[in-house]
């Protein structure tokens, strides 16, 4: 049995505010022929891309069947295509089961979201929860985080000069991303001042509005030289579901995040993070998850969270050096953002970001408030 | 799409499901779907600790749930699984089929739970499927599922008195199946007596589309569970196995206007089908099925669809609707279950379809359970712009 998948090529547009003078079909067209032209792929019925994964949602698309509008531009006229309607990380996982079954050998894995088409993208989150008890009470991602921050930072000792400085952090290495949201850099004091969000979250300690579109090609251990010389693998995937109400959860716990992570290693046959891993990409909604995430990944001690920060863990440990989500991707492409990132670092191909030498990576993404379903990828460069 | 031979195969061991209805007022969507998962699982003798994978899907605006597999874990069992949820229209639920045997097939995990839902009571069906239509283009002509194309092509190839007729046909013997199944929501026990009635009195939705031709809207659920070979055949005396299945999905652009009949354009499900009995050569689907549980939104969908996915030709597939040889006793039983038009909670439909069909390849599917031996089923999922999902299954492990 194959144990692992290749990702031969990946494609991106910027993240941006607000691509007003793009539909989300230009988007991914743009991401598209970049990955017909660094590969040569094509859509033969024996040699090429048979199955196209998608992710893409219809609450931020207003859309019934959001992958109903972008078809041809993804390639799928008379191929198979399937959504992945949750975090995009799972899509990447859920190629590596569609390559290893046998069904399939090469995969075009697509997203977009336009974010700032929303009105609002509380409303959108605040409609994942039930409508009888929790949507009434007015519950969305952004408080049911801050409801885990307060909790989180209460038991790790993480204080708002903690958050500030993971803010600026996001921001500098953010602004090395050639891909990554054009922000403006800021200062501990301006973070800590800027406006209260949902309390203790204030508005720059939360990811912002972004549109963004990607494209990544994905094949069989065998067939990876026929798109690239110098593939990255994807060797380990989990994921896990935490219940819903909030109170039936410890929120501080990490629950789902450590059984997908200690998934995803075993498959890759990770025995300790700290020292088989090189980088990590994690998903930080909001900045109190970068601690959080990190304790949940195993890089930092349970309740330890302040002093990892203080311990100078985030750059010891190489996490978000493309500024994370806290500098911008769209809520359910964290993930694949998270996992391009690596693969550039594990290419060698990360500019002046570059790890020297990084031959695994894990990235992580969360789906729902407070990190309710979590899922993890470990990533290997060639000959790692 | 199978081009090789899979890693290891993967059986189905457990099927449950809700019964259909149109309102289910007396439970919310996790207890709706925490009956389909409860029969599921004592179908196959199992608990919800022998469970690696949980698949979840439906389409989230029909209910304006947004990430519904969140909420819905209450129902689902997936509290500390892996959960993924995959979505792709009305052919969601043979999506997460197609998924499930890819998972297990893959090695990653050894049992798989597929959950379809839909809850239609709780929005607005034809709202939603009108809002999936591109904004500036097709949206202001679109009426959700309601198409009088196909009744228009039929009719101009057969006539109007044989189409209607055919349609009719096809519309009561599926409501004669529905009265067999305790799950369907709509059977009205109607009689071929009726057609030339029914055919007059019916109200007309768009075209010759008609009230009585067109499927429900339904509430329910459905949950199948998927093995490995190995903990297959340990566990169930009867896996059903699933040999391969395809998916064919096709651009938005409705072809609507400027259609020229001398370049016919070509059909998802057409293409699908030949190309999924290509690769396991099969030369002649009509001899080899023993049943087929088809999508079917409406009759005069059904009749013109069989033609292509048993590749027939010219009035054959008339022929077989008018001699009746798809009910159940006939040539090809389709929907023995009756099918679409009997029930339709959306995203659990086409997984209903998989579920029908292992049923009567199991042999205990119950009142509407084929006589003959079933060996070979086919089962089809619809959605989107005419996206098609095709699975086959088998008795035997001896393809």
């Amino acid at each position: 049995m194959a144990k692992k998948i290749a990702v031969c090529a990946v494609a991106q547009i910027k993240n941006d505010p607000n691509y007003h003078y793009l539909r989300f079909q230009n988007m991914l067209l743009e991401c598209f022929e970049s990955i017909m032209k660094q590969t040569m792929v094509t859509f033969d019925m024996e040699k090429g891309i048979r199955t196209i994964i998608t992710c893409s949602d219809d609450m931020f698309d207003a859309r019934t069947i959001s992958n109903n509008g972008i078809t041809d531009v993804v390639g799928a006229h008379f191929r198979g295509e399937e959504k992945m309607a949750q975090e995009s990380i799972n899509g990447l996982g859920y190629a590596m089961a569609c390559i290893m079954s046998g069904h399939d050998d090469v995969i075009l894995f697509m997203g977009h979201c336009k974010e700032s088409q929303g009105e609002s993208r509380r409303m959108i989150s605040n409609l994942a929860y039930d409508p009888f008890y929790c949507r009434p009470l007015g519950m969305d991602y952004h408080n049911v985080d801050a409801l885990q921050a307060r909790a989180y930072m209460e038991k790790s000792k993480v204080t708002d000069e903690h958050l500030a400085k993971i803010v600026v952090r996001s921001r500098k290495n953010g602004k090395k991303n050639p891909y990554g949201r054009k922000n403006k850099i800021v200062t501990e004091k301006e973070v800590m001042n800027s406006p209260m969000y949902s309390d203790p979250l204030r508005e720059l300690y939360i990811y912002p509005v972004t549109d963004w579109a990607y494209g990544m090609l994905l094949c069989s251990e065998e067939r990876a030289k026929e798109f690239t010389k110098n593939p990255v693998w994807i060797t380990g995937y989990g994921s896990c579901m935490d219940t819903y109400f909030l109170g039936d959860r410890d929120i501080t716990s990490n629950f789902s995040l450590k059984n997908a992570a200690q998934r995803a290693y075993a498959k890759a046959g990770i025995k300790d993070p700290r020292k088989e891993i090189q980088l990590f990409e994690l998903s930080d909604h909001a900045a109190y998850q970068l601690p959080m995430w990190a304790e949940g990944v195993g890089i930092a001690d349970e309740g330890k969270g302040s002093k990892w920060i203080d311990e100078g863990g985030m750059d010891k440990f190489n996490v978000n050096l493309s500024g994370g989500q806290l500098n911008g991707n769209p809520l359910l492409l964290g993930g694949a953002a998270r996992a391009i990132e690596c693969y550039y670092h594990l290419a060698n191909q990360a500019g002046d970001r570059q790890v020297k030498g990084a031959k695994r990576a894990v990235a992580q993404a969360a789906t729902g408030g407070a990190g309710q379903h979590q899922a993890v990828i470990v990533m290997e460069a060639q000959g790692g | 799409m199978a081009h090789k031979k899979k890693n290891r195969n993967v059986g189905i061991i457990g099927i449950g499901q809700t019964k259909h209805s149109s309102h289910r007022e007396d439970v919310n969507q996790p207890e709706l779907i925490h009956e389909a998962v409860s029969l599921a699982l004592k179908d196959a003798n199992l608990t919800m600790k022998d469970i690696d994978c949980v698949v979840h899907g439906n389409m989230e605006l029909f209910e304006m749930v947004h990430s519904p597999d969140l909420w819905h874990v209450l129902g689902t069992g997936a509290y500390g699984k892996d959960c993924i949820r995959i979505t792709t229209g009305g052919t969601v639920g043979a999506t997460l089929s197609c998924a499930s045997d890819n998972l297990a097939a893959s090695g990653m995990y050894d049992i798989v739970m597929a959950i379809g839902f839909e809850k239609l009571q709780e929005g607005n069906t034809t709202g939603g499927i009108t809002n999936m239509a591109d904004p500036l283009w097709f949206r202001k002509i679109q009426a959700g599922a309601l198409t009088g194309s196909s009744a228009y092509d039929v009719e101009r190839e057969f006539g109007l008195e044989r189409a209607n007729k055919a349609s009719m046909t096809y519309r009561i013997i599926m409501d004669k199946h529905a009265g067999l199944n305790p799950n369907a929501h709509r059977a009205f026990g109607l009689d071929f007596s009726q057609i030339d009635d029914l055919i007059r009195t019916s109200p007309k939705l768009v075209g010759e589309l008609k009230l009585i031709e067109m499927c429900s809207q339904s509430d329910g659920a459905c949950c199948v569970i998927f093995a490995c070979e190995k903990k297959a055949k340990e566990l169930s005396k009867t896996p059903v196995w699933i040999r391969d299945h395809i998916t064919v999905h096709k651009e938005e652009t409705f072809n609507i206007f400027g259609y020229n009949r001398a370049f016919p354009v070509m059909k998802s499900h057409k293409f699908a089908a030949e190309q999924l009995f290509k690769r396991n050569n099969i030369k002649d689907p009509l001899n080899y099925f023993d049943v087929f549980e088809m999508y079917d939104p409406a009759s005069w969908w059904a009749i013109d669809w069989l033609r292509d996915f048993l590749g027939m030709k010219g009035d054959e597939h008339l022929k077989l609707i008018e001699n009746k040889e798809i009910m159940i006793g006939g040539k090809l039983p389709i929907n023995p279950s009756g099918g679409v038009i009997g029930s339709n909670p959306i995203g659990a439909t086409a997984l209903i379809r998989v579920a029908e069909a292992a049923l009567q390849v199991r042999g205990n599917a119950g009142p509407h359970q084929i006589p003959t031996p079933v060996n070979h089923a086919l089962a089809s999922g619809f959605g989107g712009t005419m996206w098609t999902v095709l699975t086959m299954l088998e008795k035997e492990l001896n393809w």
